[in-house]
């Protein structure tokens, strides 16, 4: 029980972010293994016009990103910028606000995706009037953060914060471009942009969710959480400067290597692959800044749950930072786009870098807002295993789905026609999309173990009442 | 190093200049194609634009004539398509290589989709790729295959849309619809518009998509000895 801690800081909307995420994120995943379900049976869309795979895909992206991710960065964000500054929130009214907007803003989503109102950009489906609360929402969420900033106790603003500043500033510019449109109606809008110049724009935004959103913020989470589970500082203070600066400067120009071979110009398709090659250099940096900062300590993996988490996500991140520069090579981007492989590097990232860096930072963070042990160490590590199984069952059964798909798409027989009808492809997916499906199972079962686990936590929590114990303890000690 | 120093300690430096740094790329890749005549074939090849004179109405369009806006039954079946997530699995861009030359036609171009508010290029082939779908099909084949896919394509994961047939278009949200589109740029003219409750009555989501399919690819005629893209 930290009861210093507890005083100190403003903890209360930590706790319910941190457990909404969880909350999330098994629904989430659970809507992700439903569609993927889909996939391989046909048949379980009933005819029901609010559960066809067309209407829960966005629904599947949505409660991943923004209402996992996003709740995950405001736990950690609002956690971490008050310890690093060595002050309590600048406002906690404004954090609340946050929380209960940001929710609300998710509780819209569940409700206008699955009825089909949609703006029809990918990642960017909630129509105008949710754009405009989440743009409402996520300025008090910047504004919070950046004024916590302004009076901190410390002279220098730890590393960890600039990841998150960064993604703020930059998911701000996209979100507020990319949403522009013109209302038809209360729930229908049409983009003020067109073909080329409405593409190019989408997966300027497309590609820096990802970056930015999924990436620098997480990466923000890594630069704080990492350190403090291995108890060791980061690795070097040089590469986290360059690690900052090259994303921040780099990652803005890929979204141009989601159009390559397409009506987009040339020169902006190979300028965004030219650069997606050289971010290997930065990324790697950062992949191996976390990773070395275990030096001395490799052993408390082992013993520390919670460590693998990290150290695992890591490894995926490296892995899918190393991919997604070779799939945005033209040669490679001819056969791996418009195929299953980009799905599945898709969830390299999403599954073995997002979730597992944002589960570790739950953790991490659970049993210091609670002020309890969590209820079941032993279900942590069976979280971890299927986490980590589950992931590489889904990405598996992508490569070889999407590199099959490309290859039967382009293939000619000895008479110089196509080997195989389009049809012929779908049908071979069959087996893999089936595994796909049980690899999200199983990563969804690790799922249902932490929000089992949180929620069991939750009650010892309140049971023994060591919130409210850890905020009298001190003034008894002041006093 | 000293300008780091600098920035680390100050958050209001830290925020320009990370906002400066952020905004370089998106401004390089997206402002140019905007102005540089290049980005649309259209300015190098005017055929590809729909010449329409005065009093013409969308109704006298011909296949390849060139580019026009979308008649009004044609933009309700777009908006069906666009809220069932029909781009999550097919995509509207063909590209230019021999195999998908010979599956879907020609490579599609930029000025194809220029009335196209928001893009549907998609990202994903779960099904195959529907730029140049028009044509290629009859309008009962559509109806059967929406209905019920797997009654014609026995390999396909596609869901039925079954409802689509219950559905009716209305015509003043069209009109609405029109009117927007309008407002992105979409030349629709005033009479257009006005004729839109009068096209539409009676008709049903069914007709509409099947209306939007019929059309996609089939309103330039593209030249095969022309280089249209570099």
């Amino acid at each position: 029980m930290d009861a210093v801690a507890e005083q100190k800081y403003d903890l209360g909307v930590v706790r319910w972010f941190t457990v909404m995420a969880a909350v999330y994120l098994l629904v989430g995943a659970f809507v992700g293994v439903y569609i993927a379900s889909e996939l391989a049976w046909p048949v379980l869309n009933f005819d029901i016009p609010y559960i066809t795979f067309g209407r829960l895909r966005p629904l599947h992206t949505n409660a991943v990103i923004f209402a996992f991710g996003g709740c995950v960065l405001m736990a950690s964000a609002f956690y971490s910028v008050q310890r690093t500054c060595g002050v309590k929130l600048w406002s906690n009214k404004l954090a609340w606000f946050t929380f209960w907007g940001w929710n609300l803003i998710i509780v819209s989503a569940v409700i206008t995706l699955p009825l089909g109102l949609t703006q029809g950009k990918e990642y960017a489906e909630l129509e105008w009037p949710i754009d405009i609360a989440i743009a409402v929402v996520w300025l008090s969420y910047t504004i919070n953060f950046i004024m916590t900033i302004a009076i901190r106790k410390s002279s220098h603003i730890y590393v960890s914060n600039w990841f998150f500043l960064g993604m703020m500033i930059m998911i701000t510019y996209l979100h507020v471009v990319n949403s522009l449109a013109i209302p038809v109606g209360m729930f229908k809008s049409y983009s003020i942009f067109s073909g080329v110049q409405d593409a190019m724009i989408q997966w300027w935004w497309g590609h820096n969710a990802v970056g930015f959103y999924l990436t620098a913020g997480f990466l923000g989470i890594m630069y704080y959480f990492v350190p403090k589970q291995a108890g060791r500082p980061v690795y070097s203070y040089r590469l986290s400067v360059i690690h900052f600066w090259a994303l921040m400067f780099g990652y803005v120009w890929l979204g141009a290597h989601h159009l390559q071979y397409t009506a987009l110009p040339d020169w902006t398709g190979s300028l965004g692959a030219a650069i997606s090659l050289a971010m290997i250099i930065p990324s790697w940096g950062g992949a191996v800044n976390g990773m070395m900062t275990l030096s001395g300590a490799w052993d408390k993996l082992r013993t520390d749950y919670v460590l693998r988490f990290l150290i695992m996500s890591l490894a995926f991140y490296a892995m899918s930072t190393f991919e997604g520069p070779v799939m945005s090579i033209k040669t490679v981007n001819a056969l791996s786009h418009y195929t299953d492989w980009t799905v599945g590097h898709v969830h390299s990232g999403a599954l073995g870098w997002v979730a597992m860096v944002g589960i570790g930072a739950i953790y991490h963070m659970m049993t210091r807002v609670f002020h309890v042990q969590m209820w079941s160490t032993s279900l942590i590590n069976a979280h971890f295993w299927t986490a980590t199984i589950g992931t590489v069952i889904y990405i598996v059964a992508m490569w070889v789905s999407g590199i099959m798909q490309g290859l039967m798409w382009r293939a000619y027989d000895e008479y110089g026609t196509l080997a195989y009808t389009f049809a012929e492809s779908v049908e071979s997916m069959h087996p893999y999309y089936a595994m796909r499906a049980i690899g999200g199972m199983v990563f969804l079962s690790g799922v249902a173990l932490m929000v089992i686990n949180i929620i069991m936590t939750v009650i010892q929590s309140s049971a023994q009442g060591s919130v409210q114990q850890a905020r009298t303890a001190t003034a008894a000690a002041s006093a | 190093m000293a300008m780091q120093e600098k920035l680390e300690k100050n958050i209001w430096a830290m925020i320009i200049v990370t906002a400066l740094v952020l905004s370089v790329g998106g401004i390089v890749e997206i402002v140019p194609l905007f102005y540089l005549d290049s980005t649309m074939e259209h300015k190098q090849h005017p055929e590809i634009l729909w010449q329409r004179t005065e009093g013409q109405a969308l109704a006298d369009h011909k296949a390849g004539e060139g580019m026009r806006p979308y008649s009004a039954l044609e933009l309700a079946g777009r908006d069906v398509y666009v809220r069932e997530g029909c781009y999550l699995c097919h995509s509207q861009m063909v590209r230019p290589f021999r195999d998908e030359k010979e599956r879907y036609g020609h490579y599609s171009l930029a000025s194809e989709s220029m009335y196209d508010h928001p893009f549907q290029w998609g990202s994903k082939r779960t099904g195959p790729d529907i730029a140049r779908l028009g044509g290629k099909y009859s309008d009962d084949w559509h109806r059967k295959h929406l209905r019920a896919p797997r009654s014609v394509v026995p390999e396909s994961v596609m869901p039925n849309y079954p409802w689509l047939q219950n559905n009716e278009v209305d015509g003043e949200t069209m009109q609405a619809h029109m009117r927007g589109m309008q407002r992105v740029g979409v030349p629709y003219t005033e009479a257009d518009i006005e004729a839109a409750p009068e096209v539409l009555k009676g008709k049903t989501e069914e007709d509409a998509v099947v209306a939007f399919l019929q059309v996609l690819g089939t309103m330039v005629k593209l030249d095969e000895s022309k280089v249209y893209r570099e």
